[in-house]
């Protein structure tokens, strides 16, 4: 019984779309899990009830709505509900993906860079385009902070162009090492068990309830993780996009 | 971001998961180039898709259902507010009026027993008139008697003295002479 904790993150191409350039374009996997993250969104919005009194599904359609619109309005003020559709996309999307990843023998989209790459990709040209937009080159004061002394000023502003230009590799790689990490120490650990039985015997089975039980408390944190690096993508995003709305502060 | 040789990785990927569990060869699948362009190709397409399904679609449909609820809610206390406006004003009305009609209980009831009261006196009065009159003409009528009563005692003394005066004396005593003496032990 050999461990490939790795072996979750392939990408497996089921057949092949067409060729861009020298790219092969192929319906795989990964895009298999997108169709149905598009899907189970869709359902829910849809297909849940327009009653006065909502029943369950409903219900969690109106409280995804509702959070997300408070937690826009919280962070870039009535402003920010422009973007609604996209903070709501993109929050629902990265929810329901990594809730469908945490399923054992599913895929994770987001444990793959370049997904969540574009995504914070995406998010930061939408908030430089908008911003310079809205504001023209008055939306560049963000990088000179107020009232700091004009002898350190070229050194804060070098500072914060720097870290509005790193913003995407940070928001990023957070959720894709959060979702990559989790599911490697899920699967490291979730391997203890079945690799003790197999090679101890009644032994190693019995020594195998620890690791089954940290399994199951990753498990627990993983569902957490799930949800929580969703969240923490789409309130990264209205808080640039306040920057976008709001330069002066 | 896709390298020009990912053609050539994609084809050692591909054959390597299917000898998996072998030696764990070429790239650590989230940095391997050659599926860079299908996922970013597929993300573009499911994500446009859920873009405009949100944007054009669920986000108006479950918005309107919340706003409606919420239009229903408040007017449903709107009119809460109203009827409770409307009784309030009733019992502020009834309240008013019963108080009106106490008051103008009061002034009839007032009002009728002082009428009363002076019917009263004024019969009150007119019987002790009459009775003023009554006690009068008795009062008159006892003088009358009395002095009718009184002369007549003066006429039985009168003969009782002469008959006593006979008796005694035997002599017949003068009428005038009995008289003036009874008068004077009448005074007297």
């Amino acid at each position: 019984m050999k461990i490939d904790p790795i072996h979750q993150f392939n990408i497996e191409p089921f057949f092949t779309l067409g060729h861009i350039g020298n790219h092969t374009i192929a319906f795989t996997n990964s895009s298999l899990f997108m169709l149905i993250a598009v899907l189970l969104i869709a359902l829910l919005m849809l297909a849940s009830g327009r009653e006065l009194i909502p029943g369950r599904l409903q219900s969690v359609a109106e409280i995804s709505y509702e959070f997300v619109a408070t937690t826009i309005r919280s962070t870039a003020g009535a402003e920010g509900m422009k973007f609604f559709p996209l903070i709501f996309s993109l929050f629902m999307f990265l929810c329901v993906s990594n809730l469908v990843g945490v399923i054992p023998y599913t895929f994770t989209i987001a444990s793959h860079l370049i997904v969540t790459a574009a995504l914070a990709l995406l998010v930061f040209f939408t908030v430089l385009i908008y911003g310079v937009y809205k504001n023209g080159l008055k939306f560049f004061s963000i990088f000179v902070p107020h009232g700091v002394p004009i002898y350190i000023l070229p050194l804060v502003m070098f500072i914060e162009i720097l870290s509005f230009f790193l913003r995407p590799v940070s928001h990023s790689v957070r959720l894709f090492a959060n979702m990559l990490a989790g599911h490697i120490a899920l699967k490291v650990f979730a391997g203890f068990v079945a690799m003790l039985g197999f090679s101890l015997g009644a032994l190693g089975w019995v020594g195998g309830v620890l690791p089954l039980a940290l399994t199951i408390a990753l498990y627990a944190l993983e569902l957490l993780v799930a949800f929580l690096q969703a969240y923490v993508f789409a309130i990264l995003t209205c808080i640039y996009l306040n920057d976008a709305i709001h330069p002066g502060h | 971001m896709a390298e020009s040789h990912g053609e050539a990785k994609g084809q050692k990927a591909g054959a390597h998961t299917e000898a998996d569990g072998g030696h764990h060869g070429g790239a650590f699948p989230p940095f391997d180039s050659s599926n860079f362009a299908s996922q970013l190709v597929s993300l573009a397409i499911a994500f446009v898709a859920l873009y405009l399904i949100v944007s054009r679609i669920a986000l108006p449909r479950v918005g309107g259902t919340i706003d409606a609820r919420q239009d229903k809610i408040e007017g449903d206390l709107a009119e809460a507010q109203k009827l409770k406006d409307e009784s309030d004003a009733a019992l502020k009305a009834y309240e008013s009026e019963l108080a009106n009609a106490r008051s103008r209980a009061q002034a009839i009831g007032n009002e009728t027993r002082e009428k009363l009261n002076a019917a009263s006196e004024a019969e009150r009065k007119a019987l002790e008139d009459k009775l003023a009159v009554k006690l009068a003409d008795a009062e008159k009528q006892i003088a009358t008697t009395r002095a009718n009563a009184m002369s007549n005692v003066r006429g039985i003394a009168a003969d009782a003295a002469g008959a006593i005066v006979q008796r005694l004396a035997g002599v017949t005593p003068d009428a005038n002479v009995v008289g003036s003496a009874v008068d004077a032990s009448l005074k007297g």
